[in-house]
């Protein structure tokens, strides 16, 4: 017997885990790559760009082209830059995730705990719902709101938006509430709860967790959508996306790829604040509830 | 005496699987009434049908003399206690107690009245300003207890709350369940698969299986007089020694294999007929060691000292026989022992119909 154990101390790093750390490292490039161009593209100016060194920094700092992004740059007829996209967006965007999330979480909590006659047959509509390719529905949605009066209008869109969010963000409260202990249901029940008082005052205030996976995949699914806003928000409530093709692809003149860099980047400003600051919460609430179940 | 909890022939389908048929219970008021079986046999089922919780596919159910068949389980003046504590982890403490009252709007002065004194009864007022997660897995049972007491609730209703502690706190938790019962002397309905705390709580047991009460008795008479072979051996830990044998009337023995055991001091014995297949059943503290005209001779095959007793295992016929004996009975392995029944204590059953002689 002795004191040391046999065989070598077993090593941290080893030729696997190097591997590992290239190829992340490689990933982590090639996805830096377009970013990194864009922004320095949009802060050289148009000479230097024509010169045509893509990965060379810029020799002069020029700014210019971000304001210009912001509020002078013309899309169609109009030049007004991004500005009026970026409010209307966040127009579209605020109401249609916070009615979209709100009734989604009724929802799940109502699959998941108060089974109703054919619960489960609205699970398997939700499911499908969430698959299906949202171009099959655009025709008659369109004819819908038409007959409706709201086609081309801010209530219009923001109905579209909640509705394809809808059957999504259900399966996943659903998924998130299945996963709570359903005696702390019963308990609730028991202690005079009725379907809104316990939603309220219990199941609300264990899902922070989920709501924010919910608002997250909202916001960026909303604020990145380029079709629904295309089609049914109508000329006064262009979101930024709409706004920023119609930047980009000109059709007469100059194309200035210095601000096209600049308003692309402002566009995806804020998805990418969004993942920023609540990563941490993202992957919690995935792991709590929306894969497992 | 009164019943406070009549069950009348109610059956509870979950799909197509009946899990309780045409089930029968009446409690009686201030009794401490305990449902033991094996999980599965439905005893969560009943529990959770009683509360309201679980809807009826037929039969009533009647609290206090009111038909509370369809009424919401907040109606039913009922509290719970569950295995998993489901206590309000957003809450203190303190809110968890009050968060029924608060539902029903019951005054904030009688609130906090109210919570002092379950508080005090549970001694957890250190921990009202606590978060569940501060707590540990006694505290939180304790506090889910308060909970219950706090609605002035008619009947009681625990779900195995002690199945998730371990076993000291668990002894410590069941001997205060008695006090508060004997304190309190509310009507409490306790579901458990734990053979301990059913004989140390109830006044009476249900054991059921399958969905059916197997026998409905005081623990004395569910130990000492198992109704039938399940329940025989799903009470007692050890549990029961079991002999597959032949009455022979002419000399009122039965046969095991090529040993006799006279049993004519068996009090039922006239109920026996000749040659019938029976299941001899004897505990294992009513196996003596002794020599007489009726002992059995056999070999020490296994010795587990337990403290306060000893569980001597040999074997008769090739049937495994454990013999419970004091702690400082000193026995070794291969001894030879002679062994005999205590047949006025021992149970009898039909070998076809399980049931008792």
């Amino acid at each position: 017997m002795s004191a040391i154990p046999s065989g070598p101390r077993p090593k941290h790093l080893t030729i696997g885990r190097i591997g590992m750390y290239c190829f992340i490292l490689t990933c982590a490039l090639f996805f830096l790559m377009p970013l990194y161009v864009m922004i320095i593209t949009s802060l050289k100016d148009m000479d230097e760009i024509r010169a045509a060194n893509i990965l060379n920094l810029p020799k002069e700092l020029s700014f210019y082209s971000w304001p210009k992004a912001w509020s002078q740059a013309c899309t169609g007829f109009v030049c007004e830059g991004l500005k009026p996209g970026f409010f209307n967006s966040i127009k579209i965007t605020v109401p249609s995730v916070i009615v979209s999330v709100g009734l989604s979480a009724i929802n799940g909590y109502a699959l998941a705990f108060w089974r109703f006659k054919g619960a489960y047959f609205f699970f398997g509509l939700c499911m499908f719902g969430a698959f299906i390719p949202y171009q099959v529905m655009v025709y008659p949605l369109l004819k819908i709101e038409d007959a409706l009066g709201i086609y081309s209008t801010l209530p219009g869109i923001i109905l579209v938006h909640t509705i394809f969010g809808m059957p999504i963000l259900t399966l996943i409260f659903r998924n998130f509430y299945t996963s709570l202990p359903i005696d702390l249901f019963k308990a609730a029940r028991i202690d005079g709860g009725n379907f809104i008082k316990i939603f309220l005052y219990v199941i609300i205030p264990m899902s922070a967790p989920i709501t924010i996976v919910a608002v997250i995949l909202q916001v960026t699914g909303i604020w990145n959508d380029f079709l629904l806003g295309l089609v049914f928000a109508g000329r006064d409530n262009q979101p930024m996306t709409v706004q920023l093709n119609n930047i980009v692809q000109v059709d007469y003149g100059v194309a200035e790829y210095n601000v096209d860099m600049s308003a692309t980047i402002l566009t995806s400003l804020v998805p990418l604040f969004v993942y920023f600051i609540s990563g941490r919460w993202f992957v919690r609430g995935i792991a709590a509830g929306a894969i497992k179940g | 005496m009164k019943n406070n909890v009549e069950v009348k022939n109610i059956s509870f389908s979950y799909g197509k699987t009946e899990i309780l048929k045409d089930l029968s219970l009446d409690i009686r008021e201030g009794e401490f009434m305990v449902l033991l079986g094996p999980s599965g046999c439905g005893k969560t089922t009943l529990l959770n049908c009683i509360a309201g919780l679980l809807d009826l596919t037929d039969g009533q159910i009647w609290i206090e003399d009111d038909n509370v068949t369809w009424k919401e389980p907040k109606d039913r003046h009922i509290g719970m206690v569950f295995q998993s504590y489901a206590l309000y982890p957003s809450m203190t403490v303190e809110k968890n107690l009050s968060f029924g009252l608060r539902m029903m709007g019951t005054a904030k002065n009688l609130i906090n009245e109210k919570i002092k004194k379950a508080a005090n009864l549970l001694q957890i007022n250190e921990l009202l300003k606590r978060k569940p997660s501060q707590l540990s897995g006694g505290q939180r049972q304790r506090v889910a207890i308060g909970r219950a007491l706090v609605r002035d609730a008619k009947v009681f209703l625990f779900d195995e709350p002690l199945s998730n502690l371990d076993a000291k706190l668990r002894a410590e938790l069941r001997y205060e369940i008695k006090k508060l019962h004997r304190d309190l002397s509310n009507t409490m309905i306790y579901v458990t698969h734990d053979q301990i705390e059913a004989m140390t709580l109830a006044d009476r047991i249900s054991v059921m299986k399958d969905g059916l009460i197997q026998q409905l008795d005081t623990p004395k008479q569910i130990y000492n007089k198992p109704a039938n072979l399940f329940v025989a051996g799903f009470i007692g830990s050890p549990s029961m020694n079991f002999l597959n044998a032949k009455f022979d009337k002419s000399n009122q023995n039965i046969i095991v294999r090529k040993k006799q055991i006279d049993i004519s001091k068996y009090e039922n014995i006239n109920n026996l007929m000749n040659d019938q297949e029976v299941v001899f059943g004897i505990r294992p503290e009513n196996i003596n060691i002794e020599q007489n005209e009726n002992s059995i001779q056999c070999k020490v095959e296994l010795v587990e000292p337990m403290g306060a007793d000893t569980l001597v295992w040999t074997s008769v016929e090739g049937n495994p026989i454990s013999i419970r004996l004091e702690g400082s009975s000193n026995f070794n392995l291969n001894d030879e022992i002679s062994i005999s029944f205590d047949i006025n204590k021992s149970s009898i059953f039909d070998s076809k119909s399980e049931e008792r002689i």
